[in-house]
């Protein structure tokens, strides 16, 4: 024990991933790019969301989609489908993806030619909640049958969130889903957090969701 | 799982800090680990087991974990509660007018190297 010696360190193993984040978000700034962090478990209904958005929205600006999903080419082919460029980002079958994987895709989509870009996360509410993107805006998905609770079990997804959609509300009839214990779940977590509940197959509760892209986008990029 | 991403992250920084203080070998880390930091000192132990046995700069290194206490500050009452226990509402108004005072870091605290003071070198 005596032939050692111990140096101090006190350093958030975050610290770079965050000035790196940090460094992202004023570049996108300074190219009038804005960048949403799409977040949810796998199935929420990220990509049907995403090409129906985009479908909405495509004559009024440009938008791009990154994805970070196992079987990204699927939900890429469809992305393209809808209108919008699509890159698949390499995760290196990461949990989460950081702000240095989500720079090699700013810069393989070309983000300064977007108004708009969505970055589709790795499927989980855990992980991704941990690492900050680099994103101007980060928005949660949680559909019907995962159930009301998700607010209580994973806190944190509901703390770094700006936006929470609540989809697949055409199922409700069939799920003990408390839209009213959801609603105050999430803003116990989160007070200032915006809440749209959608149907993305129909399209129900989608004008004020992409109303508040919209502003959004406009402020950002402002 | 999401421990071993955040092993990864633990080993890149303690390779700067390690290239900072030329150091080669590292036989101990210390890490602060808050409680409401979403990582599980269980998994995180495990997976630091099986990552930094494939690392040749903290193989076979100790890892201590020192957990800190989420704590968090209401702006009304001017008071202090458990983060765990109540979350983002004041136990005392029931407001969320709080914030974390503490119990989310993820630190590095210290490193333990073998050898003396100075390398005896020249
Ligand atoms: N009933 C109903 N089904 C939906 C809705 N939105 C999506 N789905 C269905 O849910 C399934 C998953 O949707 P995706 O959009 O692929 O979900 P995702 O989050 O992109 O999934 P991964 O990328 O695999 O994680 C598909 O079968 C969709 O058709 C909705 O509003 N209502
Ligand atoms: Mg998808
Ligand atoms: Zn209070």
């Amino acid at each position: 024990m005596d032939n050692v010696r111990v140096i101090e360190v006190k350093q958030s193993v975050f610290a770079d991933n965050n000035a790196e984040a940090e460094r992202i978000r004023r570049q996108l700034k300074a190219e009038k790019t804005f960048l949403v962090n799409l977040m949810s478990s796998p199935g929420a209904g990220k990509t049907t969301l995403l090409r129906r958005t985009i479908a909405d929205l495509k004559d009024e600006m440009r938008i791009g989609v990154m994805e970070a999903d196992i079987d990204a080419t699927v939900d890429a082919e469809a992305i393209a489908a809808a209108g919008a460029a699509a890159i698949q980002i390499h995760t290196g079958g990461m949990c989460h993806l950081d702000a240095g994987m989500t720079e090699q895709g700013l810069n393989e989509i070309g983000a300064a030619e977007f108004d708009l870009v969505v970055l589709e996360n790795v499927g989980n509410l855990v992980c991704p909640a941990e690492f900050d993107t680099g994103a101007s805006k980060n928005v949660a998905i949680l559909s019907v049958p995962e159930g009301h609770d998700k607010p209580l079990k994973y806190p944190l997804m509901f703390q770094v969130c700006q936006a929470l959609i609540i989809n697949k509300i055409d199922v409700l009839p069939y799920f003990d889903f408390d839209m009213e214990k959801v609603l105050s779940y999430a803003r116990v977590r989160n007070p200032s957090i915006e809440i749209f509940p959608v149907c993305a197959k129909t399209g129900e509760g989608f004008p004020a969701w992409e109303d508040w892209l919209r502003r959004q986008t406009a402020a950002w990029n402002g | 799982m999401h421990e071993l991403g955040v092993v990864f992250h633990v080993i890149d920084s303690l390779k700067k800090v390690a290239a900072d203080n030329g150091v080669d070998q590292i036989s101990r880390v210390t890490l602060q680990l808050g409680e409401v930091s979403t990582v599980i000192p269980h998994y995180l132990s495990d997976c630091w087991k099986w990552a930094a046995a494939r690392e040749p700069l903290v193989a076979g290194a100790e890892l201590l974990i020192e957990p800190i206490k989420a704590i968090s500050w209401c702006e009304d009452c001017q008071k202090q509660y458990g983060t765990i226990e109540h979350g983002r509402a004041c136990p005392y108004c029931g407001g969320g007018n709080t914030y974390l005072l503490q119990g989310n870091e993820f630190m590095i605290k210290e490193i333990e190297v073998p050898g003396p003071e100075e390398e005896s070198d020249g």
